[in-house]
């Protein structure tokens, strides 16, 4: 696209603006992206940066509690740095759920657009698909996958974009749909555009808003089914850290040492309700761009 | 059904002269849609030819199958089962092959869209697409037909823009949609439309959304177009004024039927058709003449219902000539002189009370 080259008129980049503007002005949706910008700077940097391995066992300092012993957050029960476990968790659990949502929403799209833009059976069959899916209880589905396939971080991520792609398939589908009976895409078919072309450069960045919060809140998603399928044994295996399998190890010394498992927990929480308020913020700043064409 | 309809003249006169090249050559055109209630003939065996260079009225209220005749030439009718096309549309390109389009594959359909023959709709607000940028919109129409550069193809872009009287037209490239008017956008849609040069242009009712002033500009510009490439148009329409000012000959549709054709003269001067005469009394007058008159003439009753066409005339329900014959059996087209013919048994009864 060379429409780089040319001078870009102040006019055009008023719509953009008034979108960030009211991103700008829902405070939640600030809060999780600075949370959110803090915890991937954290896990990425942070590791490096404390004097102690997350995999070092220091069978001296066993349940220290925090702040002990340059221990900040104290230690687990192997005499670990909970801090540096709960960072190189971070990267894990973060790069998790980035990747299924990178995938799932790629898959979904692609099947929503084909749905949308082919309608009749190819329609039918990918939507009766997407219901099918999303009848199985989602935290099932994704323990009998992970049952049959060995745990680790790049299966754990295709088993969750296999169980989250069905909502991106339907809101685009939705979009798709409606677009598709638009005056343009007929225009464009009229001058002789291919339908790949009609899907992927006329329809699809028409429904980019809503694939954007569908992609933020299937990033929160992603995380918290992490955690889930960790904290039941069936993720990230120990020693390698993550949210799910600390809080996993926390359960049996909730009374006598909890912090084991407040830590995991607040980072989760942290993580998937900023994602929920990044998505909920760009769903009010993008939604509102529609009402005003 | 074709022997209710009679043997359809296939030469007909037209403005432009013989010797102009026939571009288009519709044959017993008829488009059905397959609905919950059965199927509904839109288009039945609709036949005409258009030369290079000639203006082509069609002509009819909302629902007699204008527009599904256009958007059936481009293919463009939702594919089908839902709807079936019938008969012919013998196109010669501009490599002087003779193509039927309703027998070419998609592919080879796809690259007569746009390039050979083009279309400009109703609704320029809503005909451009609101996340692109209009050059690159406009480059895009050319591209899908040419290989060409982009940096090529946005050039190119300019030049068409400033064809169609936006001023400014570089700068005007990086514009979205939104920031143009309703005229201009038009504009846009023509040059779009007028990219790869196609030798006919549909355009399905262009100036309806417009006011009226910048409706008379976009004629202006699509008749200076016209000269300029020799192409020819076909203008769906039901605004009889407009057809006066830019037609060579006019093409009354009812009810999915032609029901009366001929040059825009004799058609709008002397209409045979009761459906015609309705229409042209239905059109609001300024002159002194009209004023203080009687009120403005309309047309009783409404279209018929396209699920269960009467076996006669359609128009008959309507026709205050109706006699009963008119409603046993479907009225041939006749030949009433001078290239001018209509669909009504009755016509030169009619004519001789005018006279």
């Amino acid at each position: 696209m060379s429409a780089a080259a040319l001078a870009q008129p102040a006019v055009a980049a008023k719509t953009g603006n008034r979108a960030w503007r009211r991103f700008c002005r829902h405070r939640l949706a600030l809060f999780g992206v600075a949370a959110i910008a803090l915890l991937v700077l954290a896990s990425i940097v942070g590791p490096s940066l404390i004097p102690f391995d997350s995999l070092k066992i220091d069978i001296r300092h066993r349940f220290a509690p925090p702040p002990s012993n340059g221990h900040l957050f104290g230690t687990d029960p192997l005499g670990r740095d909970l801090l540096v476990r709960l960072l190189t968790a971070g990267r894990i659990s973060l790069s998790i759920g980035f990747a299924a949502m990178i995938v799932s929403t790629a898959f979904g799209t692609l099947i929503g657009v084909a749905a949308g833009y082919y309608g009749g059976a190819i329609r039918v069959t990918l939507m009766r698909f997407v219901d099918a899916m999303l009848c199985f209880p989602q935290i099932f589905l994704l323990l009998v996958l992970a049952a049959f396939i060995q745990p680790n971080a790049v299966t754990l991520t295709l088993i969750i974009a296999a169980s989250s792609w069905m909502e991106v398939a339907r809101v685009v589908e939705g979009q798709v749909r409606s677009l598709r009976e638009r005056d343009f895409i007929l225009a464009a078919e009229m001058l002789g555009a291919s339908g790949r072309y009609v899907m992927f450069r006329e329809l699809l960045p028409n429904a980019i808003g809503p694939i954007i919060v569908a992609a933020t809140l299937t990033v929160a998603r992603a995380i918290l089914l992490e955690a889930y399928v960790s904290f039941l044994g069936y993720g990230i295996q120990p020693p390698m850290a993550s949210w799910g399998n600390m809080l996993n190890n926390a359960q049996q010394y909730l009374g006598s040492a909890p912090w084991l498992a407040i830590f995991p927990g607040l980072m989760i929480t942290l993580a998937v309700s900023s994602f929920n308020f990044v998505g909920d913020g760009l769903r009010d700043a993008l939604d509102a761009r529609f009402d005003l064409q | 059904m074709q022997g209710a309809l009679g043997p359809v003249p296939l030469a007909v006169p037209s403005a432009a002269g013989d010797a102009a090249e026939m571009v288009l050559a519709v044959r017993d055109l008829s488009v059905t849609f397959a609905t919950e209630g059965g199927p509904l003939v839109a288009v039945r065996e609709v036949s005409f030819d258009l030369r290079a260079g000639e203006t082509l009225a069609l002509v009819g209220e909302s629902g007699s199958g204008k527009s599904v005749t256009s958007l059936a030439i481009m293919r463009l009718t939702p594919s089908a089962p839902r709807v079936k096309l019938g008969g012919s549309v013998q196109f010669a390109d501009s490599s002087g092959r003779t193509r039927d389009l309703l027998a070419l594959d998609a592919d080879a359909m796809r690259a007569v869209r746009g390039n050979e023959i083009s279309m400009i709709f109703q609704e320029p607000m809503t005909s451009l697409n609101p996340v692109h940028r209009i050059g690159n919109q406009i480059a895009e129409a050319i591209t899908y037909h040419q290989r060409i550069g982009a940096r090529a193809a946005l050039a190119r872009a300019a030049e068409l823009l400033d064809q169609v009287g936006i001023p400014d037209a570089r700068r005007r490239l990086s514009a979205y949609p939104h920031q143009l008017s309703g005229g201009m956008r038009q504009r846009v849609m023509i040059a779009m439309a007028l990219a790869c040069n196609p030798r006919v242009l549909i355009a399905d009712e262009p100036t309806t959304a417009l006011d009226v002033t910048v409706q008379a500009q976009i004629l202006e510009l699509l008749k200076e177009l016209q000269q300029a490439t020799g192409m020819a148009v076909i203008f769906v329409t039901h605004n009889l004024g407009v057809v006066a000012e830019i037609a060579d000959r006019v093409m009354v549709m009812y009810a999915g039927a032609i029901v009366e054709r001929g040059g825009v003269v004799p058609v709008m001067t002397r209409p045979l058709m009761p459906y015609t005469q309705g229409l042209l009394h239905s059109v609001p007058r300024l002159d002194p003449d009209a004023l203080g008159h009687e009120p403005l003439e309309a047309i009783p009753g409404t279209v018929p219902n396209a699920l269960l066409p009467p076996p006669g005339c359609a128009f008959a329900p309507r026709c205050r000539h109706v006699e009963p014959a008119c409603e046993a059996a479907l009225p041939i087209l006749e030949d009433a002189g001078d290239g001018h013919q209509v669909r009504c048994r009755r016509w030169r009864a009619i004519d001789a009370v005018r006279r």
